[in-house]
């Protein structure tokens, strides 16, 4: 039983029906999707991955389909489960290019799994637009996979704008001098650790607690107490899903409410703020969005409807996204040519429209045009850093778990 | 090499000499499938070289394979490559023979709990020493494609099995035989046991790492986590076994049908693929004991005693 989206047979059938037998050479664009469904990952590609991939297959062939030079295509969507393993999602991308043969494919979930399913894509010859890979590699991985695009961003530049944003606050008179700096022991947190830690040494901030833990660490008391002992002003803590609640909840747990409560990845979830509701009122993490656009509140709500719960406020938005870049360059091409679609995004002049406003690719085919930092405001987790985007509000203080 | 050694010997090389030229009959997706078998069969084949007479159960390949990768994510851009799975091997065989001598004097249990933590705890170590340096995830771009990693990982097969071929010859596998049957028996007749469990532990150690090593370029980004993946060490020891481990081609008559079977459930059922290891685990343990190796030796006994009658 090959896992594939009903709605194309259910559309094609309501089409036949209506006897529109001049369109006759219909065609069907088939996409290949290989991301977690099992394996550590599994639960972030659930929130943000898997919801927001349907979504936009499914508003495409309600709309009839991509529009080509002879008629209208619809989507047919086939799914694996990369069991969040390189070795498998490499099988899987190699599978559905040459077995299934898909005429376009999903980029992976997560910055590992991008970089590892990098090298079929390339050979294959199929565009890959990621949008949850987070690298600062960007040239290197450009050159080395031309057919490689970002969408997301840079770490480097985020973690540089968090930082940014505690200098901002200390200008205002807002916060004082005394920093805690966290970070889950693994790639991700020592990387933004260091970049964000050499800004702030720059800007004279004092970093009065320092302290890393393990992945996977459950117990998380020690960290919040040295942090609270430590009287830090700001709290920045380069967090994964798991630590991100965990921390959280042990900062409610012993009332420590600095001014600034940064945690990183997963702040942005739904699941987030079902968890702590009212509480997280000021909370800082990574990523954001604009959320009083009307494109991403329509997003919401279509998310809602076919996910039956909302989408982050991050990467989900630039998962679709990169799906509306792959639709538009098909339809700009007129076919399912792959190497003509791959040389119109190759092209630097052409620009695409989506729900995280316009999107274009520089020479790094990196879109410069993105969200660091966001804060819960009332219920919602709205972008207060961005490079390149409008629509960021005022940070505001963190007053305390209320 | 007597006469009928060298015809015994024929058809494996025959089957290695075939197995060269996939490459350039098979298209992209057997190529992968094939360099996935030929990684399953190196690490399948050396674990069974320790585990087949000895009778422990190593759930370490993580370790060792991790270790590996990291060494060519460390290396692969001040050396040159063909240095990197020798330093690899090096380091595995270092590992393995610290572990053996602290852990090969325990014995059942005991070994396979230290063996299942030590990938857990090389992992630790590493990721310890990137936040004691601020060493980030290993971004590994080269210029070696597929093809070459599966003529380097035949190499390596090639290797290991003429090092299970000459070790079924030597004394310290007549010796390991002696130990897998009865250990004290072993001991009394003058066996040092530590030592011989020692210097054949370091073998699948040495393999699994080398193999890490040329996989690196494979997987792109090295971290901790997917490195160290515990799942491969027990893959390895369910297709070990699924083969048999008493002869030396039993583990690959294992790895191709599990490859083939889990690529299979993997396309008509993604969700089941653990299930799939689970059961062919209690396969093996009530239908198949001794593995296909056991069911070969049955059928062939049973024809030979059906000719006779």
């Amino acid at each position: 039983m090959l896992r594939r989206t009903l709605m194309t047979a259910t559309a094609t059938l309501a089409l036949a029906i209506a006897g529109l037998g001049a369109a006759s050479a219909q065609e069907t664009i088939r996409l290949g999707a290989a991301a977690p469904q099992s394996g550590p990952l599994a639960g972030g590609a659930a929130v943000t991955h898997w919801p927001a991939v349907r979504l936009w297959v499914h508003q495409t062939n309600e709309a009839g389909g991509l529009q080509l030079a002879n008629g209208k295509a619809m989507i047919e969507l086939v799914e694996y489960d990369d069991q969040t393993n390189p070795q498998q999602a490499i099988q899987a991308a190699q599978r559905l290019a040459t077995q299934d043969q898909v005429d376009f494919m999903v980029s992976p979930y997560s910055t590992g799994l991008n970089l590892a399913a990098a090298p079929i894509f390339a050979q294959l010859g199929y565009p890959q637009i990621t949008g949850t890979a987070v690298t600062n590699q960007q040239p290197e991985l450009a050159a080395q996979f031309p057919n490689m695009f970002f969408l997301l961003g840079r770490t480097g530049v985020m973690a540089e704008d968090t930082a940014r944003v505690l200098v901002e606050l200390r200008e205002a008179g807002s916060i004082g001098n005394r920093v805690a700096l966290v970070n889950v022991a693994d790639a991700f947190g020592i990387e933004m650790l260091g970049i964000s830690k050499a800004v702030l040494q720059d800007a004279g901030f004092e970093i009065v607690y320092e302290s890393s833990y393990p992945l996977g660490t459950q117990d998380l008391a020690p960290i919040i107490d040295g942090a609270k002992s430590a009287e830090a002003d700001a709290f920045i803590a380069w967090s994964y899903p798991g630590d991100t609640f965990a921390l959280t909840d042990q900062a409610i747990v012993q009332g420590f409410a600095p001014s600034v409560f940064f945690t990183a990845v997963a702040t942005a979830f739904p699941g987030y703020a079902a968890r702590f509701g009212d509480q997280i009122e000021g909370v800082m993490g990574m990523g954001g969005v604009n959320a009083d656009d009307p494109a991403f509140k329509a997003f919401v709500e279509a998310h809602t409807a076919l996910a039956g719960q909302g989408p982050d406020f991050w990467a989900s938005a630039a998962t679709y996204a990169t799906l509306e870049v792959l639709g538009q360059a098909i339809e700009a091409v007129g076919s399912a040519d792959r190497a003509a679609v791959l040389t119109h995004l190759q092209d630097r002049a052409n620009s695409y429209e989506t729900i995280l406003g316009p999107v274009n690719f520089n020479e790094n085919n990196d879109n410069e045009r993105y969200w660091t930092v966001g804060q819960w405001q009332n219920g919602v987790f709205r972008g207060v850093a961005a490079r390149g985007r409008d629509g960021a509000v005022d940070v505001q203080l963190f007053d305390g778990w209320n | 090499m007597s006469g009928q050694e060298f015809l015994k010997a024929l058809p494996w090389v025959a089957l290695l000499i075939a197995a060269v030229f996939v490459p350039f009959v098979a298209g992209p997706y057997w190529l992968s499938m094939a360099t996935t078998m030929a990684m399953f069969v190196v690490l399948a084949t050396s674990w069974a070289l320790f585990s087949g007479p000895t009778h422990y159960i190593s759930l370490a390949t993580a370790a060792f394979f991790g270790v590996g990768t990291f060494v060519t994510g460390l290396g692969f851009q001040t050396l040159p490559f063909w240095m990197l799975p020798l330093i690899a091997a090096g380091l595995g065989g270092i590992l393995a023979a610290l572990v053996g001598m602290v852990t090969l004097r325990l014995s059942g249990v005991y070994f396979v709990i230290f063996t299942l933590g030590l990938a857990e705890l090389v992992r630790q170590v590493v990721t310890w020493v990137q936040n004691q340096t601020g060493q980030r995830g290993m971004y590994v771009l080269t210029s070696i494609t597929e093809r070459d990693i599966y003529w380097m990982l035949l190499g390596l097969a090639a290797l290991v099995y003429l090092a299970g071929w000459l070790i079924g010859r030597s004394k310290l596998g007549f010796a390991l035989r002696i130990i897998g049957n009865d250990e004290t028996v072993a001991r009394h007749v003058g066996i040092d046991t530590a030592l011989a469990k020692v210097a054949l532990f370091t073998i699948p150690g040495m393999a699994a790492a080398a193999v890490g090593a040329m996989l690196a370029p494979r997987y792109i980004y090295i971290e901790p986590s997917t490195a160290f993946a515990p799942l491969l060490s027990f893959q390895v020891v369910i297709m070990a076994l699924l083969g048999g481990t008493g002869r030396l081609w039993g583990p690959l008559a294992g790895v191709i049908p599990f490859t083939l079977l889990w690529e299979f459930i993997t396309r008509q059922a993604p969700n089941q693929t653990l299930l799939l290891l689970g059961v062919v685990f209690l396969l093996i343990v009530y239908v198949l004991p001794g593995g296909f190796v056991g069911l070969w030796a049955r059928i062939r006994r049973r024809f030979h005693q059906g000719g006779g009658a």
